[in-house]
């Protein structure tokens, strides 16, 4: 039986109570302090500066971790430095052994790791468990196998690692990030000190004690925790031979003129501002999943989310009405309850930012829409937000927010969808939507980004190379193309 | 380097002497300065200036659209037809570059480096693309695209087949030059323009400028609409400067060895796009 719009829109009103469905965490043990993961040991910071971690979710301090300084930094990077003499001489499938036993440990530990994720970062359950955990270990399967199959990944060519690789990442997918930057180093015969983000080092730390399970030689991964100036320690250390940073866009052009005249190899992975463009022969139960899935998933902390709705203006109105009932159905609230689809944002640093874009965004003469919806007390949270009327030049359809907030723009013909989603200085990622196969060939072409989503929207595999264009950085991370990085070749 | 026919013959002949002019959006023109220098004595080359460097970088990006739209095959035939009309004009190249075997060797290089370029624009999709088969349904695949508007700094020596070496590649993946001559000896990279402007290369795909290296540079370097620069032909301080400005906009700054000759190299002026799409009825 068919049902009705009105009692689709009755059924959206109605405030439906759900049971709480919490995650248990009562088989995490997450350590009071941490130290430093350097040469296969935990050591206690030279700094002796430890600061605290916390659950966004609830302002509650999880753990202190250590800040590394200069000394801290040297001597991470003298470990893989000494370790890198063994591990490139190792044998390619002995490598390879290692990799493999990751991947399985973080599968055969992927509920802990998920939870702490969750705690530590604010993201659902939901999504931590079903995407950033088996993704990660997926990863490291993947580069698993390419360790003692590089001489067919560069034909012609004589491949050698590069020595000590420097990767910072950010703090929207802490492990899965981890995973993109460490199994393609490792699989290549490099070795790294890796630093994670100030306000998700959890995870990363609890990889340090995977990479002991597993037996892997001292020295190979280093981890070390701090903020900015423990990043730009590592950037700069002589003896690190390439940086691999994923965050903001600011940050990586402050690194690619920190690094100029070094010699040293970079790969950027940068900010986006993604136009997610549907055109009216679109599916569009399809499309609002899809624009939902590209903006929120994550509170939208995603650096390829779709954070411009293209709409082709003839169904912006009936799209327009579909979505902002989906938004009331969304359920925000505890990350670890395996119910809610919009988590806490990850600090407070973000929140402030995100509230200031939105105030722009009013200022700006934007129409602003947020679903009923109660916000917890404790905790940093934003509900989900649609802005109407939203003009090029505005600053919520320019910059980066970061935030669960969609900017809705429209569409007469393919050429102005062309034109608007390309103009702007980021290339990452771009979603086309629509019935016609043709034209979503011919819009792919089109798309000045590294990723292109047709039909589909933040869909990420090992197999498949993610990066950017333009101002949204180089280098490729995943498939073949995601060895290249980590390679000299002669 | 001014030809020596004529002169020394007796003959009564008077040398019909050429103006060496930059090439910029299918032109040959001066320098909107004004200005020329005497790299050897008595020729005048245009000097140009930041002016210059600009507008061919408009006129580059006006042309992009165009010519990374053309099919693999129509790119692969326009270098093609290139390497012809090099090898066409052979004695007055080997004049050029001071003639003898060094030179007739240069020529050659530059010629084959034409060629085997030309024969990469329909092959390379296939070597360096992928299918990817993720854990999903969904049609995954990887292919390169041209990165945009590519500045090139010709190295000083070899005066024509440095600067070969790196336009090939940088217009077989379908990017579009501004390319700097080398300062001392620009005269075979200005005659190498009127090569290319004879070889079915749409205006503004090639562009080549002359001068004062340390006045064009930082402006190439720094240009927010350049989206690559290769710096083979810089030296280390050259290198340093240029990739501090090229963060401005996050340029991509290719470094491979002079010698390079590899789908790599093509590469290093393109970007990876990988497209996603569901399968199911």
């Amino acid at each position: 039986m068919a049902i009705t719009k009105r009692q689709v829109t009755a059924l959206a009103k109605q405030d439906f109570e759900y049971a709480p469905a919490p995650e248990a965490t009562d088989h995490i043990r997450i350590q009071p302090h941490y130290g430093l993961f350097i040469g296969g040991r935990m050591l206690e910071p030279h700094s002796k500066k430890r600061f605290p971690t916390i659950n966004p979710a609830t302002e509650r301090q999880l753990s202190e971790v250590a800040e590394a300084d200069a000394i801290d930094v040297g001597r991470a990077v003298a470990a893989a430095d000494k370790a890198f003499i063994s591990w490139s001489r190792l044998s390619p499938s002995r490598r390879a052994r290692y990799l493999f036993r990751i991947s399985r440990l973080i599968q055969e530990r992927a509920r802990e790791l998920a939870v702490v994720e969750t705690m530590d970062g604010g993201k659902p359950i939901k999504e931590s468990r079903d995407v950033d955990i088996p993704l990660s270990a997926a990863h490291f399967f993947y580069y698993a196998g390419w360790a003692d199959k590089l001489e067919w990944a560069f034909p012609n060519r004589r491949h050698r690692p590069l020595g000590v690789a420097g990767q910072i990442i950010p703090w929207n997918f802490p492990l899965l990030m981890l995973s993109w930057k460490i199994a393609p180093a490792l699989a290549a015969g490099n070795t790294v000190v890796l630093k994670p983000a100030e306000t998700t080092p959890l995870s990363a730390l609890l990889f340090a004690e995977i990479c002991q399970q597993a037996e892997l030689p001292p020295g190979v991964v280093n981890i070390i925790t701090g903020a900015g100036n423990t990043g730009s320690l590592l950037v700069s250390h002589p003896a690190v031979k390439k940086i691999a940073f994923t965050g903001s866009t600011e940050v990586g052009k402050s690194i690619q003129r920190a690094l100029a005249g070094t010699g040293k190899r970079l790969t950027l992975e940068l900010g986006g501002k993604a136009a997610n463009i549907v055109f009216e022969d679109a599916p569009l139960d399809q499309a609002v999943e899809g624009i939902i899935n590209g903006i929120y998933f994550n509170q939208g902390h995603v650096c390829c989310a779709g954070s411009r709705l293209l709409v082709q203006e003839s169904i912006a109105k009936p799209l327009l009405d579909k979505l902002k009932q989906r938004l009331s159905t969304l359920r925000l609230g505890d990350p670890l309850d395996k119910n809610t689809d919009i988590g806490a944002i990850n600090s407070k640093a973000q929140l402030e930012k995100i509230q200031e874009l939105v105030a722009s965004g009013l200022e700006e003469g934007a129409e602003m829409f947020q679903p009923e919806c109660k916000l917890p007390e404790r905790g940093y949270w934003f509900p989900p937000t649609i802005f109407t009327n939203v003009s090029q030049s505005y600053r919520i359809a320019r910059e980066e927010i970061f935030g669960p907030v969609l900017s809705v723009l429209t569409f007469r013909t393919p050429a102005e969808a062309v034109e608007k989603a390309n103009n702007t200085p980021y290339g990452l990622s771009a979603g086309v939507w629509t019935d016609k196969g043709s034209r979503i060939l011919w819009m792919a072409q089109r798309m000045r980004a590294g990723v292109v989503w047709a039909n589909t929207f933040n869909r990420f595999d090992p197999t498949s190379p993610f990066g950017g264009y333009k101002e949204s950085g180089f280098g490729r991370e995943g498939g073949v193309h995601g060895l290249l990085p980590y390679v000299e070749l002669s | 380097m001014p030809t020596k026919n004529g002169g020394d013959r007796g003959s009564e002949r008077i040398e019909v002497r050429k103006t060496y002019k930059q090439y910029v959006g299918g032109e040959f023109i001066r320098s909107e300065s004004g200005r020329a220098y005497q790299p050897h004595g008595a020729v005048n080359v245009p000097r140009g200036s930041r002016k210059d460097l600009r507008d061919a970088v408009r006129v580059a990006r006006g042309a992009f659209t165009s010519w990374s739209a053309r099919t693999a095959m129509n790119r692969g035939q326009i270098l093609y037809r290139a390497a012809e009309m090099l090898d066409g004009r052979r004695t007055q190249f080997v004049d050029l570059l001071g003639g003898g075997r060094q030179a007739r060797l240069e020529l050659d290089e530059a010629v084959d480096t034409l060629v085997w370029y030309a024969g990469w624009t329909d092959k390379l999709a296939q070597v360096t693309g992928t299918v990817n088969p993720v854990a999903g349904p969904y049609f995954n695949f990887t292919i390169p695209e041209p990165t945009g508007v590519v500045g090139i700094v010709a190295p000083e020596v070899p005066a024509l087949a440095g600067l070969v070496r790196r336009l090939a590649p940088a217009l077989c993946g379908g990017n579009v030059v501004v390319a700097l001559a080398p300062e001392a000896d620009p005269l075979p990279a200005l005659t190498l323009a009127e090569v290319l402007a004879t070889s079915d290369f749409p205006a503004g795909v090639v562009n080549v400028l002359s001068g004062r290296r340390g006045e064009l540079l930082p402006w190439l370097a720094a240009h927010m609409d350049v989206n690559a620069i290769d710096v083979g032909g810089c030296t280390p301080d050259e290198v340093a400067a240029i990739e501090k400005a090229a963060a401005d906009n996050v340029k991509r700054v290719v470094k491979m060895p002079a010698g390079e000759r590899s789908p790599h190299l093509i590469t290093a002026y393109m970007e990876m796009k990988t497209i996603w799409h569901p399968i199911g009825v």
